[in-house]
């Protein structure tokens, strides 16, 4: 047995997750592997449709059930891949909880905000209906939520979207969760609110020594927040590593494309937009090679034959690309080198 | 509150003073003379026209709209042509059948409807949700006459438990009427059961897409304890429409089955009326009968503002 101070939270190793759609099965997620200590933050990004929802429900169980999940996920050392629903459960807003895109709509609007937050408590710590009650108010506080002990009892039409995620964040912590898992967070949520939600994410994951995945498809948001990052497409991992060392030497054209692709501020007026020619493959369709061939600058006939190796290009980083010689030439990057 | 309850009340107000005009309207519109249809075909011209001053036939259209009015407030509705009985006791009669029945088939269509449409949700595409669904399927194909008539050959020919027809009337407690209103109340719940088991089922399966549902399997609840405490709820808003609907329709759409067991239904009264003629009965049976949707929906409004926190009472 590893020294549990120096054991992984969560394992993640050749994941892989094959998802019925109407286009027919689509291997939704490849080879996606990670290994996430206590107390450290990962983030995922890429366009919609990466894999990277994907690879939070897995990690949640919460996949449809037509999905066939290989590989192996282990908290703690225990295997999580394809455990039953009911041990799933005794997991899911205990160990591991979540945050999703919507605020609007991931609260019921049928019952009570300190109904919902209570819930966890509930159920995992056997709180009675008064104790779970006091605690929800807590949490609400804490969240920063304005006057919970009067608003426990509101109903979640009754909020903002911003205070709506204050909210499912109070939920997402009830139970002190191992690992917090934040799909978009601040996505639906208007500019000036993104800022605080986040602010009061990275405060609770540092007090209270979480270990977080931050998904989203914004540069920016992941730059800011997380210690180390991944970047997917086409359902498989292209670029990973250390977040500064990532920003500093883009490894993956993907990767500088989609750099390249931020809204800038203080560009000259009328500078066009930068984009990524074409558009993702349908991930029932995925081409034999690199899945990114049919919209890279650099690609040659070896790409398409099959999937690139992950290569080292830094300690800890990784890109999935052959022609790394090329795009890192380049030195396409935020920070200096 | 009061506001609102005084606001809803004239809505409903105004909704019968509406139908009133209607339906008076439209009767008398229709063809055909009352007091023709009584004395025969043969009656002298006189002693029709005779009849007609003594029914009030003669008088002009608005007075005798505020007469109808007039004795609908005191609880009056004149006599009946074709009997010269109160109109209001020969509807009470039929109502002690009628509302019962309402009630019994409606209470049996809640409960098959509820747990079919449940049952089907929580196994959508497995085989329970397909056998389940095909019985709804012809369930609703089903004539409910003929299914009435084998529910006759079965419990009351074959197995004697239940008579064929009649109805025993409540003076010798409730059990002989509840039995003598059982086959008929399940034959028109059969069908009903079916249409509201389908809308149950595609509710439930609607909110179970939504993102709160996974939220509440993310906080770490079971599909079953999801089902129950978060999506029921939120998917009773259609189902309780249709209720509302289905049971309006069981107050005056029995007419086929009354016929089939031999009850002195509304339905009946109302269709025997209609070929006599007796049209001032008619007209108070189709004004009771508006009151009652009007009174029906006005409670099932009131019991969504009850379910859904996000409707409030004043805004209905």
């Amino acid at each position: 047995m590893a020294d549990p101070a120096t054991m992984p939270l969560i394992e993640v190793d050749n994941l892989g997750v094959r998802l019925n759609t109407s286009r027919g099965p689509a291997q939704a997620v490849r080879d996606v592997s990670f290994a996430l200590k206590r107390g450290e933050t990962l983030g995922l990004v890429g366009e919609s449709g990466c894999g990277k929802s994907v690879t939070a429900l897995s990690l949640m169980g919460l996949l449809p059930d037509s999905a066939i999940v290989t590989g192996s996920v282990r908290l703690d050392g225990r295997q999580l891949a394809r455990l039953p629903d009911a041990d799933y459960c005794k997991l899911r807003g205990n160990r591991i909880s979540m945050i999703f895109q919507e605020p609007m709509t991931a609260l019921n609007p049928m019952h009570t905000i300190g109904h919902q937050v209570a819930e966890p408590l509930r159920r995992h710590k056997k709180y009675s209906a008064a104790q779970a009650r006091r605690e929800a108010i807590a949490l609400l506080d804490r969240v920063g939520l304005p006057d919970p002990a009067r608003r426990v009892d509101a109903y979640p039409h009754q909020f903002s979207g911003g205070q709506r995620q204050r909210v499912t964040i109070a939920m997402a912590l009830a139970c002190e969760p191992d690992l917090l898992i934040a799909d978009e967070p601040t996505t639906a949520l208007d500019v000036t609110i993104q800022g605080q939600i986040l602010d009061l994410i990275a405060d609770l994951v540092e007090e209270r020594g979480m270990s977080m995945i931050l998904i989203s498809h914004d540069l920016g948001v992941i730059a800011e927040n997380v210690q180390r990052m991944m970047v997917m497409y086409g359902g498989t991992v292209v670029e990973s590593g250390p977040t500064d060392e990532v920003f500093r030497r883009m490894g993956h054209p993907y990767t500088q494309g989609l750099f390249r692709a931020r809204p800038k501020l203080g560009a000259r007026k009328g500078t066009r937009l930068k984009t990524i020619s074409g558009t993702v493959p349908e991930l029932a369709d995925l081409p034999m090679g690199c899945t990114f061939a049919d919209r890279c600058p650099l690609v040659i006939d070896e790409c398409r034959t099959a999937l690139p190796p992950m290569v080292d290009v830094g300690p800890g980083h990784v890109v999935r690309c052959i022609r790394t010689d090329v795009s890192m030439a380049a030195n396409v990057g935020a920070l200096p080198a | 509150m009061s506001v609102f309850v005084l606001r809803r009340v004239l809505t409903l107000l105004a909704t019968l003073v509406g139908a009133s005009v209607i339906i008076f309207l439209v009767l008398d519109a229709l063809p055909g003379n009352a007091a023709q249809m009584l004395m025969g075909a043969d009656a002298s011209a006189d002693a029709v026209r005779a009849l007609t001053v003594k029914l009030g036939l003669d008088q002009p259209l608005a007075v005798r709209y505020l007469q109808w009015i007039k004795g609908l407030l005191v609880g009056d509705l004149g006599n009946s042509y074709v009997y010269g009985t109160p109109v209001a006791s020969l509807i009470a009669e039929r109502l002690v059948l009628t509302i019962p029945l309402a009630i019994m088939s409606m209470l049996i269509t809640v409960v098959l409807a509820l747990s079919a449409g449940i049952y089907t949700a929580a196994n959508h595409n497995k085989l329970g949700d397909v056998g389940v669904m095909s019985l709804t399927q012809i369930g609703i194909a089903l004539p409910n006459f003929w299914f009435a008539i084998l529910l006759v050959l079965l419990f009351a020919v074959r197995l004697q438990w239940l008579s064929a027809g009649g109805f025993a009337g409540w003076d010798d407690g409730i059990w002989p009427g509840i039995k003598s209103l059982l086959l008929p109340s399940i034959s028109l719940a059969v069908v009903q059961a079916a249409i509201l088991a389908r809308v149950t089922r595609s509710a439930v399966l609607e909110v179970l897409r939504e993102d709160f549902v996974r939220t509440a399997r993310a906080k770490g609840l079971g599909r079953r304890e999801v089902l129950w405490s978060h999506v029921l709820r939120n998917a009773m808003i259609p189902v309780m429409t249709v209720m509302g609907l289905q049971f309006a329709n069981l107050l005056a759409g029995t007419i086929v089955i009354e016929n089939v067991f031999y009850l002195p239904g509304l339905g009946r009264l109302i269709f025997q009326s209609i070929a006599n003629r007796d049209l001032i009965v008619v007209r108070n049976c189709v004004m009771l009968l508006a009151a009652m949707v009007v009174i029906v929906n006005f409670v099932v409004d009131v019991l969504y503002a009850f379910i859904d926190p996000r409707i409030k009472v004043h805004d209905l």
